[in-house]
């Protein structure tokens, strides 16, 4: 099996792996306790403002908001992680299909692992630091080369075809 | 190995057992995994759609309700009856998530038990183990969802754990099974590379007919879809839709405690905004899943024992619902239910796309059983 191909399936079936262990993690340690504390602040809320104590309701939503966020971006990282690992993993089977040098499909696979690895994890950072400069940029410039990677590797496939 | 020669029935083409059908053979890892695939992301198809059916309208109706129930009682300045509507409320939630979960984990562990098939060839240990994993991995596939499914109905009934139930309990061992199973892969591949020896078993066959191309560049032309549909969605509404909700929720609460105003409106943008929320995230996951799906059953196509028109057939078929579902789901927000209807018949011409795949698999582990079974 050629470099490039091993990238893509060895490091597509780790970071499934790493995914699903993440998953894991989220689901046993933090998903239960990230729902209580959006369900407990929305509730809060509303008793607040049948107390009609309304600063406090509006405090309430915030804290809301916050955990909402975090919880869309935690499931996020968990999907995307196993997602692109499942993608690069196909791609590894097919890739000798992909007619470009070696030399190039070594880096239209890394690219693709990179992407893989950053876009998750930019958008993990975020939730870390809510509005995070960095974390946005990594997670933009992940999903840039994973796209970019996966339009390259279409191009070789099709002038394969052709 | 044998060789036997055979005529596929309507085909015009004729083809021969190859090396490749020794990874194939009975009770193997990589037939295994080929059917239990195809099997879990038909069945977590099919209950994606009689979710959306049957529950998904019907879940979010209830919930506006419910919380149409509580700025009612805010307005009324009755904070004691939170704890039953929030408790209401929750549970809705509850059962809406956890069965969105169950879909997508089934489906997922089926688009995983299919390249796990395909990567059989390059994990070096004994077959034994290797079915020992594939064996694993399938149980988990089938227990994750559900355990999944069975959070809602069972909670907290007999556990020992405050905030997790049993339910919890089966699909989280249910994942680690998982785990175990590609941890146990890995560690076979890394064998593989350290070895620098050849493949463990034959490697799958190169498929040039029309119906592999068309499911491996259909599949590739999606997923670039679905990738830049989500880059969208992140740059120009998700931000916007987390804003809007806080901006609802405040303006809800204000608006209850008004005696002018009317809080169902502000609970209808509530629900109109979730709804556009649901629909612009299940196109873009669904878009993605489909082009997977295509890409994975371009490589099982050498298994699909069918004529080459029902083979096409099938293609067509899976790549015109694959484009259907995530259209019409987008629609849902102009078209309404009608739309919705529509995306649902193309989630239903997946699953029989992939039933006569389904078909057309068993029949070519049959005729490798009933060629062995004559030459033992």
């Amino acid at each position: 099996m050629t470099a490039s191909r091993n990238l893509l399936v060895f490091g597509g079936i780790a970071l499934a792996a790493f995914g699903m262990s993440y998953g894991l993690h989220y689901a046993l340690f933090v998903e239960h306790q990230t729902l209580d504390r959006m369900g407990g602040s929305l509730m809060q809320a509303f008793v607040r403002a049948a107390e009609r104590q309304m600063p406090q309701a509006h405090d309430a939503i915030g804290t809301y908001a916050s955990a909402k966020y975090d919880y869309v971006r935690q499931v996020d990282v968990h999907s995307h992680w196993t997602g692109l690992a499942m993608l690069m993993i196909v791609l590894g089977i097919a890739f000798d299909g992909v007619a470009f040098s070696e030399r190039v499909r070594t880096w239209i696979a890394g690219s693709l692992l990179g992407g893989s690895v950053l876009f998750p994890f930019g958008v993990i950072l975020q939730t870390a630091s809510h509005g995070s400069v960095f974390g946005s940029a990594l997670a933009i410039a992940g999903s840039a080369l994973v796209t970019l990677a996966l339009a390259a590797a279409a191009w070789g496939f099709t002038r394969q075809a052709t | 190995m044998a060789t036997v020669t055979h005529k596929a029935v309507e085909s015009t083409e004729r083809t021969v057992s190859t090396d490749a059908d020794v990874a194939f053979a009975p009770a193997s890892a990589q037939r295994l995994l080929i059917f239990g695939g195809i099997a879990l992301i038909a069945g977590g198809m099919l209950f994606g759609d009689i979710f959306a059916v049957f529950v998904l309208h019907q879940n979010g109706r209830q919930t506006g309700e419910a919380l149409l129930a509580a700025a009612q009682a805010v307005s009324a300045g009755n904070a004691s009856a939170m704890k039953d509507i929030f408790g209401n409320i929750g549970g809705l939630l509850e059962n809406r998530g956890t069965k969105v979960d169950a879909h997508v984990h089934m489906t997922d562990a089926g688009y995983l038990a299919l390249l796990l098939a395909l990567v059989q060839p390059y994990v070096a240990l004994s077959q034994r183990r290797k079915k020992l994993l594939a064996n694993l991995f399938v149980a988990g596939g089938i227990l994750l969802p559900v355990g999944i499914f069975l959070i809602h109905y069972v909670g907290l009934a007999y556990s020992p754990f405050p905030v997790i139930g049993w339910g919890s309990v089966l699909a989280d061992s249910a994942g680690a099974l998982l785990i175990v199973a590609l941890t146990g892969q890995a560690w076979g591949f890394w064998n593989y590379l350290q070895r620098g020896a050849g493949v463990s078993e034959p490697e799958l066959p190169r498929d040039r007919t029309w119906a592999g191309r068309a499911l491996l560049t259909g599949g590739t032309v999606l997923l670039l879809l679905g990738f830049l549909y989500g880059a969208w969605y992140a740059g120009m509404d998700l931000y916007s839709h987390e804003a809007r909700e806080t901006q609802i929720l405040n303006t809800m609460l204000d608006r209850a405690i008004s005696s002018q105003s009317n809080s169902a409106v502000s609970v209808g943008d509530y629900g109109s905004l979730a709804a556009e929320r649901a629909i612009k995230i299940a196109a873009h996951s669904h878009v993605i899943e489909f082009g997977l799906l295509a890409m994975l059953l371009s490589f099982v196509q050498p298994y699909v024992y069918l004529g080459e028109v029902w083979k096409r057939r099938w293609v067509m078929v899976l790549l015109a619902g694959s484009v259907t579902l995530p259209v019409f789901v987008l629609l849902e927000v102009r078209l309404g239910l009608l739309a919705g209807g529509i995306a649902d018949l193309g989630g239903l011409l997946v699953i029989v796309a992939l039933g006569g795949m389904l078909v057309g698999v068993l029949r070519h582990g049959g005729r490798l059983d009933a060629a062995a079974g004559s030459l033992g």
